[in-house]
């Protein structure tokens, strides 16, 4: 089963996808990760204002099975989280790029972006 | 990794596998709450295959056997089952178990994957010792046998059009009752019996014939739902069912005294390994006792090794969760856990530390889930189960 790789997001290799837009960018975890992890029951997410540095774990969610941490793609300051994760954790099964986005943050420096991994590369890493 | 006689066709069939006592083994083949909402609301099949079987023979095995476990032997004629407990004589847990009388003087006993290689030891030690050692035979033979579990409502409905029977057809068996069917000619064990607090069967074949009957059945139940289930939703599913699971709520220190499982060990049928350790404890009143909670609000799943709080102003660490998971049933977080006994009453409220922050949990009745196998069953409730 070929996970689905959306061409206009950047990624992580602990599987996180970035979604920018000039100085915000939206976070979530792949399609690949949310097929890995199944069944996610519970997400907990950083506050609204917390300041979070690259690869600094930041989030978990958790599925019937165990706790995974997610880790900041991006600095920045968080200035959403996906307030209907709370009732509809199952959303980051159901629709890991849309619905099941998980934060947005104000990005510290947008030109850290060019150091995520293209859709291609992320592609050849979970292939 | 050791693999089953049905490694082949969890591959085919997309499971997902990890390590399991030695052995890799499906966690689940699409999700495990489909799984287990498939043996809850219709009907799963599970792999088992890794578990062992001990062969017990002779004249003297009942006697044998009765002196090395925890239930009475003597209440189990031939074509009936009982979980019972192997106890070391500090009246701990060297492994939790079910005993079949398959024939006269011939006994099946089904055990933990993880615990085989202990439990052939130590039986093959304690039977040195024995007096009657002579008029007992004793032999692993887990290397001959498959099994698998089919676990749900729906499952009586059609097992029996998979297997041969002269005596009994397996939807006719009573809770605990175990048959020699027929599979392709060859004999197989059928017994009403399992570990998801559901009705259903458990079926101990010859490794060669397994695979086959594991398809067949798969055929036969899919008009009915039938799903294979991995180890995750069986995880699930005993959890909920409030059943130990040798590693987590028993182990080499814990007693079944303290682990609430007291119904299974027989205080009239003379001396047995453990039992004056078992005898003092009772009079004595453990120091913990297996409770379980469900969490009162939204939180993340309870998680084995969470500390365990009291609540209120004076808060202090009462335990240690052993089994915990989101419950599919309840749509809330659940546990087990070992807790002082005056924490132990029902709706006593606790608070339980998931990543450094308390959050509130009550300990209610086990099991948190009862399902069509409270009419199979004579035993009191919350101890009627099988392994």
């Amino acid at each position: 089963m070929s996970a689905h790789v959306p061409s206009d997001l950047k990624y992580a290799k602990s599987h996180e996808w970035a979604r920018i837009s000039g100085d915000t960018a939206v976070v979530g975890i792949s399609d690949h990760a949310q097929h890995e992890l199944t069944d996610v029951v519970f997400v907990e997410l950083p506050a609204v204002g917390r300041k979070i540095r690259t690869g600094e774990s930041c989030a978990v969610v958790e599925s019937v099975k165990t706790a995974s941490d997610i880790y900041a793609p991006l600095s920045g300051e968080v200035i959403e989280a996906n307030p209907q994760l709370a009732q509809h954790p199952e959303l980051v099964n159901t629709a890991p790029y849309g619905d099941g986005w998980l934060f947005k943050i104000k990005l510290a420096d947008p030109a850290e972006a060019g150091k995520m991994l293209t859709p291609e590369d992320y592609t050849k890493q979970i292939a | 990794m050791k693999h089953t006689c049905l490694y082949t066709a969890h591959q085919q069939a997309g499971a997902k596998l990890i390590e399991f006592g030695g052995w890799e083994m499906p966690v689940y083949y699409t999700s495990i709450l489909d799984e287990h909402q498939a043996v809850r609301t219709a009907a799963g099949l599970f792999d088992i295959s890794h578990m062992g079987e001990i062969r017990a023979r002779g004249a003297d095995a009942a006697g044998f056997l009765n002196f090395v476990l925890t239930n009475d032997l003597r209440k189990l004629p031939p074509g009936l089952g009982q979980y019972t407990l192997l106890c070391n004589p500090r009246g701990a847990v060297v492994d939790d178990l079910y005993v079949y009388q398959t024939g006269p003087a011939e006994f099946l006993l089904v055990v933990n994957a993880s615990r085989l290689d202990a439990d052939a030891q130590w039986l093959q030690q304690r039977l040195a010792e024995f007096p009657k050692a002579g008029g007992v035979e004793l032999k692993n033979e887990s290397d001959d046998f498959g099994a698998v579990a089919l676990q749900g409502p729906a499952a009586a409905g059609f097992i029996d059009g998979c297997f041969q029977s002269t005596t009994k057809a397996p939807s006719r068996l009573r809770k605990n009752e175990i048959v020699r069917c027929h599979f392709d000619g060859q004999p197989v064990f059928v017994s009403r019996t399992g570990y998801t607090g559901e009705d259903g069967f458990e079926i101990m074949a010859p490794v060669q014939i397994t695979a086959p009957i594991w398809n067949k059945l798969l055929e036969a139940g899919h008009p009915a739902g039938l799903k294979p289930a991995g180890l995750g939703a069986r995880d699930t599913l005993r959890t909920e069912a409030c059943y130990p699971l040798y590693g987590h709520e028993l182990n080499e220190n814990t007693t079944p005294i303290e682990a609430g499982l007291g119904f299974f060990v027989a205080w009239n049928k003379g001396d047995f390994i453990g039992r004056a350790a078992l005898a003092a404890q009772k009079a004595a009143g453990p120091a913990k006792k297996l409770a379980a909670f469900k969490m009162t609000g939204r939180s993340a799943p309870p998680r084995p090794q969470y500390s365990i709080w009291s609540a209120g102003p004076k808060s202090e660490r009462i335990g240690e969760v052993t089994s915990g998971t989101q419950s599919p049933t309840l749509g809330l977080g659940i546990g087990l856990g070992y807790v002082p006994p005056k924490y132990a009453a029902a709706n006593t409220p606790i608070a339980i530390e998931i990543r450094g922050k308390p959050f509130p949990a009550v300990i209610i009745p086990k099991p948190f889930y009862r399902g069509v196998e409270k009419r199979f069953s004579n035993a009191p409730a919350g101890v009627s189960f099988t392994h």
